[in-house]
């Protein structure tokens, strides 16, 4: 941030270069959380890795949703959610809920939040994820009608909080350096 | 762009969120309703990036060739002994399956046998998981012009993997055999008796209604049967294997863990492929 803007005070529009800096950055969460959920469903070749996908999209969705909520709104975590439900194979409308409800939580726990470390964010993403799980496994159950067995649940809850710290390290890079508006 | 006052703006964005949220709720509706909706979507959005992961199965596949080429060398000794005494196995099946061809040739001649008439296949490569968390199924990248309809069925080099569900312009799904939604008529091979083979997105599928004074033996090879009309009769499928609980499972031959190109054969069979939407309406139910 140049000096000048640190003090209040009725300054010149910003140049246009300025503004698409500013828009980019404003636009890296979303398209780093599509790009790596498309990225899961790529062939690697790992076992259970139809379950990184939504652990992918939940760990994305609980960590931008917490630190810059301004760059990542209801409507992009809704457009996330489609993207989840159809790459997914989820019933419409399962994944974008939950991850509505989880964008949610993030927003009121914000502020409470923000004062504790990691490890605190990390613990209440467990019961988030586990919660998150829970509420796909209910809907699919519910939406088709069907007996299914919890495993995959809790699958998706374990690898969503084994996956999260290693996701919010360079989320958190990404945060301070290319994600951040006040940098342009 | 409409210009509203703080306090307007303030509260239009509180209530982005619980409009969403509602606005989920009628997405899961309007997916129950309109149940190709979802699928016409997914389809378009396989078909737009197909190609895509496509063009990376090839550097991923070198990665995974090099790690496994790094393990096979590690135990090649204890890999060697293995292949050396499975060759000999092998050689003595193999005259015993020579014989047997030619006396099933010579039979089949003093029968006037009608042969099967050969079917036609295209062999395809799986590109993606198409099944997510709850459903097994795999994504085929194929041609523009590939020909391929719902219900032909999906083989690899060991045995059944499963059916066509769905076709794009560039894709096709194949729903495995493991699919919660898969039910396939299926012969014990030595006893011959019919049974349903029903998927539980574990990683054998049950084996049901199998007649009565007929027990499925530890080991028993099951194949298809042609029971309506849905698949060709006798495509291995695997083995008979008891669970924990006493419950016969089918431990599937083909590779589905791991599948990497599939064929796709065209039996001219529509025993239970799926009414195309236009014919689905009946008379009386509009």
């Amino acid at each position: 941030m140049a000096y000048i803007d640190r003090r209040p005070g009725i300054r010149p529009r910003p140049t246009l270069g300025r503004r698409l800096d500013i828009a980019a950055r404003a636009g890296v969460p979303g398209c780093l959380t599509i790009l790596l959920m498309l990225l899961t469903e790529a062939p690697l070749g790992i076992a259970g890795q139809a379950t990184l996908l939504p652990a992918v999209a939940l760990c994305s969705v609980w960590f931008w949703s917490l630190v810059r909520p301004e760059s990542f709104p209801p409507p992009l975590v809704f457009v996330i959610g489609l993207l989840l439900d159809l790459l997914g194979y989820l019933p419409l409308g399962a994944g974008m809920f939950t991850l509505l409800c989880v964008h949610g939580v993030a927003l009121t726990l914000r502020r409470g939040l923000a004062l504790r470390g990691f490890v605190w964010i990390w613990l209440v993403f467990a019961l988030v994820a586990s919660a998150a799980s829970l509420a796909i496994w209910l809907l699919v159950m519910l939406l088709n009608f069907r007996l299914l067995s919890p495993r995959p649940a809790m699958f998706m809850a374990v690898l969503s909080v084994a996956i999260y710290p290693v996701l919010a390290v360079p989320f958190a890079a990404a945060h301070r350096s290319v994600a951040n508006p006040e940098d342009a | 762009m409409i210009r509203l006052s703080i306090q307007a703006r303030q509260a239009l964005a509180r209530l982005t969120l619980p409009v969403l949220i509602v606005a989920s709720f009628a997405m899961m509706l309007l997916g129950k309703a309109d149940a190709l909706l979802a699928e016409r979507a997914r389809t378009a959005l396989a078909d737009g990036l197909a190609p895509i992961y496509a063009a990376l199965a090839a550097p991923l596949g070198r990665v995974h060739d090099a790690v496994n080429e790094a393990v096979n060398l590690w135990d090649m000794r204890d890999e060697n002994a293995r292949l050396r005494d499975e060759n000999e196995k092998l050689r003595r099946w193999q005259s015993i399956a020579l014989a047997l061809d030619a006396e099933n040739q010579r039979l089949k001649a003093s029968l006037h046998w009608i042969p099967d008439p050969d079917a036609s296949f295209v062999t395809a490569r799986v590109v993606a998981d198409a099944g997510g968390v709850y459903a097994k199924a795999v994504l085929l990248s194929v041609g523009p012009n590939h020909g391929i309809r719902k219900g032909e069925i999906a083989v690899d080099e060991r045995g059944l993997v499963g059916r066509v569900t769905e076709v794009g312009s560039r894709t096709a799904r194949v729903l495995l055999l493991t699919d919660l939604n898969s039910r396939i008529p299926v012969t014990l091979e030595t006893s011959r008796a019919h049974a349903i083979l029903i998927g539980t997105n574990g990683p054998r599928p049950r084996l049901l209604y199998w007649p009565e004074g007929v027990v499925p033996q530890e080991g028993e090879r099951i194949v298809t049967s042609a029971e309506a009309n849905a698949f060709p009769a006798n495509l291995p499928i695997g083995a008979v294997h008891y669970a924990g609980n006493g419950a016969p499972e089918v431990e599937p031959a083909a590779m589905l863990q791991k599948l990497e190109v599939v064929r796709i054969f065209d039996y001219g069979l529509n025993g239970v492929t799926a009414p195309e939407p236009a014919a689905r309406a009946t008379p009386g139910r509009h």
